[in-house]
């Protein structure tokens, strides 16, 4: 290719591009920045331009705090068992309905319901059936003769954090089951009639060949998964509003921002937040091989 | 080893029939090839057979033993895809050897048979491969050696070739063929391609919509096919057809066709009168105007080296291909004329069915004998 037209396919990319750089700038970078600036100071946010710098005071005060912690283990108790809860019910689902099933398109459909709700209102809903006292699920029981007297569901510390990972299992298994599924569908139908032929049982035949082929599909939903549930905010707010019990990393960082108004210390904990999922995210894509996988598949 | 004995078999899907009452009895250790256009039900049949889709009515015997309900693992047979379906996630070695782990087999022993299958197949210099990373031919050599590694009393072939080139179709032609000779299985394999059922098959079974149109050796097929339908489909170019109009009554006919046409036929053995002629691309000669049966318009010429083929339009909408084995010296847009022998004309009722004639049987007879010279 001669040089001017190398350089004039060059200049129409980055005129394609153009558009979405300025929108990265301008919604992506430029408020990171100003984050990642202010956590170096001592600003409050009833008066931002007024504020001195205190270096990295903030984000050790941050990692000084019991509630913080709290806040941690919480996003990572709540991450680790809803997205593998979602996982498996996901690949059960997908497998289901990757059967030729009659009323199958119906069923997909369906199952979609639930994560086209937005998360106020689904929590909203569930928050009501939950009720202890005029919840419809607690009147089942009672009616069932398995409880004597309603549960407070969402006031026991314990049960609150099974309350919040149950109602977010109820909304995001479709998104996992529509990506498993996606990934079911990827798999050429031949393959599998060659292992029938071949004679491998049906237990060989998930274990051996499906699961690995649906690796990558997996990986991604995955990922996904732990991405948004690491920053995880509606949910438990709508639910428990500040409550320590169910309090994750987002909420914590809102509180300080907000609630407290200290702009420098809420801007650290978000840094710490964002550094978090980055790490979180780094280590799911290296387990996973997710990097590489891409080209296992073809 | 094994017969395969198929008795008025069926498949439909809800309301729409694809196979329709198929008998078929396929000898021990016989190669036979489907052949048929795309949609004929000749992948369908193969599926049937090897218990992949259950049929809707008729029963299906391989080596004797009734199968119609029994399931594909269990028939003892190996089919190779289309598609090679090798498992993309395993090497080569795994993909051959991947059936026999179920047996309970030894890890060395699998080994010891993999390394055998991949040696005869020559792909032992490929066993730590993944198939991405194998050519097409190479994959096809490892799809036949995973069915050949479980010693199946019927191989089953759909279409194996068809995703080859043209050069390396052939090559895997001769040794598909080389391994019947060598290990006898019984063989039925599907193609579309007429070329690859002539050189192939022991017996080819022609299918159109669903249904068995005939059932011969290549020779039989190509000297005395029973109908329009295959003296078109087997030959390449494919036969020359023209419709004529019959005059007079069974069973002497004047038949008079398009570019001058005119034909004195005395058929036998059938009433109905002639309606369409036939005549090979191979038996056609180019000839002066008034020497040639019928005469058009040399439109143009393929040069294919080895042979030509002429184009003549012998009626508005009808073209006649001629093979002519050296490059004709006739300019384009002249008037030739066609000539052709008595025994190579062949004639087909209004139904499509082939009509026998006086100088018909010449034919068949020397057919039959070249056949049982070969």
């Amino acid at each position: 290719m001669s040089v001017k037209l190398a350089r004039a396919d060059r200049r129409a990319a980055w005129l394609f591009m153009a558009p979405m750089i300025v929108a990265m700038l301008v919604v992506a970078v430029w408020p990171l920045a100003r984050t990642f600036y202010f956590s170096f100071t001592d600003a409050y946010l009833d008066d931002p331009t007024n504020f001195s710098l205190v270096g990295i005071d903030n984000f050790l005060e941050v990692l000084d705090d019991h509630t913080w912690w709290i806040a941690v283990r919480n996003t990572l108790v709540f991450t680790a068992i809803s997205v593998a809860i979602e996982t498996a019910l996901g690949l059960a689902i997908a497998l289901l309905i990757n059967q030729a099933i009659p009323g199958r398109g119906l069923v997909r459909a369906a199952i979609l319901v639930p994560w086209a709700i937005p998360v106020v209102v689904a929590t909203k809903i569930w928050e009501w059936m939950l009720n202890d006292q005029f919840g419809v699920l607690n009147q089942m029981l009672i009616a069932l003769g398995l409880v004597d007297h309603g549960i407070a569901w969402t006031a026991s510390g314990t049960l609150i954090m099974g309350v919040v990972i149950f109602i977010d299992v109820w909304m995001t298994t479709p998104f996992m089951v529509l990506l498993i599924l996606a990934g079911l569908q990827m798999i050429p139908g031949e393959i599998m009639e060659a292992a029938e032929v071949d004679g491998i049982p049906a237990w060989k035949r998930f274990w051996s060949i499906t699961l690995p082929l649906l690796k990558p599909a997996i990986g991604v939903a995955v990922l996904f998964r732990v991405l948004d549930a690491l920053r995880m905010f509606d949910l438990a707010y709508v639910l428990a509003a500040s409550s320590e019990q169910v309090m994750t990393v987002s909420i914590y960082a809102r509180n300080r921002l907000i609630s407290f108004q200290e702009l420098g210390i809420g801007s650290a904990a978000s840094t710490w937040v964002f550094l978090l999922v980055a790490f979180i995210a780094i280590l799911v894509i290296g387990v996973l091989r997710l990097d590489r996988a891409a080209g296992e598949a073809a | 080893m094994a017969s395969v004995e198929l008795k008025s078999v069926s498949k439909s899907y809800g309301g729409n029939t694809v196979i329709r009452g198929v008998d078929l009895a396929i000898r021990d250790g016989e190669f036979v090839v489907f052949v048929g256009p795309s949609g004929c039900g000749k992948s369908t049949l193969l599926r049937l057979i090897a218990g992949l889709i259950p049929v809707s009515d008729g029963e299906i015997a391989i080596g004797g033993e009734a199968v119609t309900d029994v399931p594909a693992s269990k028939r003892g047979i190996a089919f190779v895809f289309q598609s090679y379906a090798l498992y993309p996630h395993m090497t080569v070695a795994r993909n051959i050897g991947f059936a026999l782990e179920t047996l309970g087999l030894r890890r060395d022993a699998i080994g010891a048979k993999v390394a055998e299958v991949a040696k005869l197949l020559k792909v032992d210099h490929l066993l730590a491969r993944r198939p991405r990373e194998l050519s097409g031919g190479q994959r096809q050599r490892v799809a036949i050696g995973r069915a050949l590694v479980r010693k199946p009393e019927v191989f089953l072939f759909d279409e194996p070739l068809s995703n080859l080139d043209s050069d390396l179709r052939m090559e895997m032609r001769i040794e598909i063929a080389k391994l019947h000779d060598d290990i006898g299985t019984t063989m039925i394999y599907v193609t579309h391609d007429q070329a690859e059922a002539m050189t192939l098959a022991d017996r080819i079974v022609v299918l159109n919509h669903g249904v068995i149109e005939q059932v011969g050796t290549p020779q039989e097929l190509y000297h005395t096919p029973k109908s329009r339908f295959v003296a078109g489909f087997v030959g390449s170019p494919r036969m020359n057809f023209a419709p004529v109009t019959a005059t007079g009554g069974a069973p002497d006919w004047s038949l008079a066709g398009p570019g001058g046409l005119a034909l004195a036929v005395s058929v036998s053995g059938n009433r109905s009168s002639p309606a369409t002629i036939g005549v090979r691309p191979e038996a056609l000669s180019l000839v002066a105007p008034e020497a040639g049966r019928l005469s058009g318009m040399l439109e143009r010429v393929e040069d294919l080296g080895h042979e030509h083929f002429a184009y003549v339009r012998v009626a508005p909408e009808t073209v006649f291909v001629v093979r002519v084995p050296v490059r004709p010296t006739i300019a384009r847009d002249t008037r030739v004329g066609l000539a052709f022998r008595d025994e190579d004309l062949f004639l087909f009722d209004e139904g499509g069915l082939r009509l026998d004639h006086a100088a018909s049987h010449e034919r068949a007879a020397a057919a039959s004998i070249e056949e049982r010279a070969a």
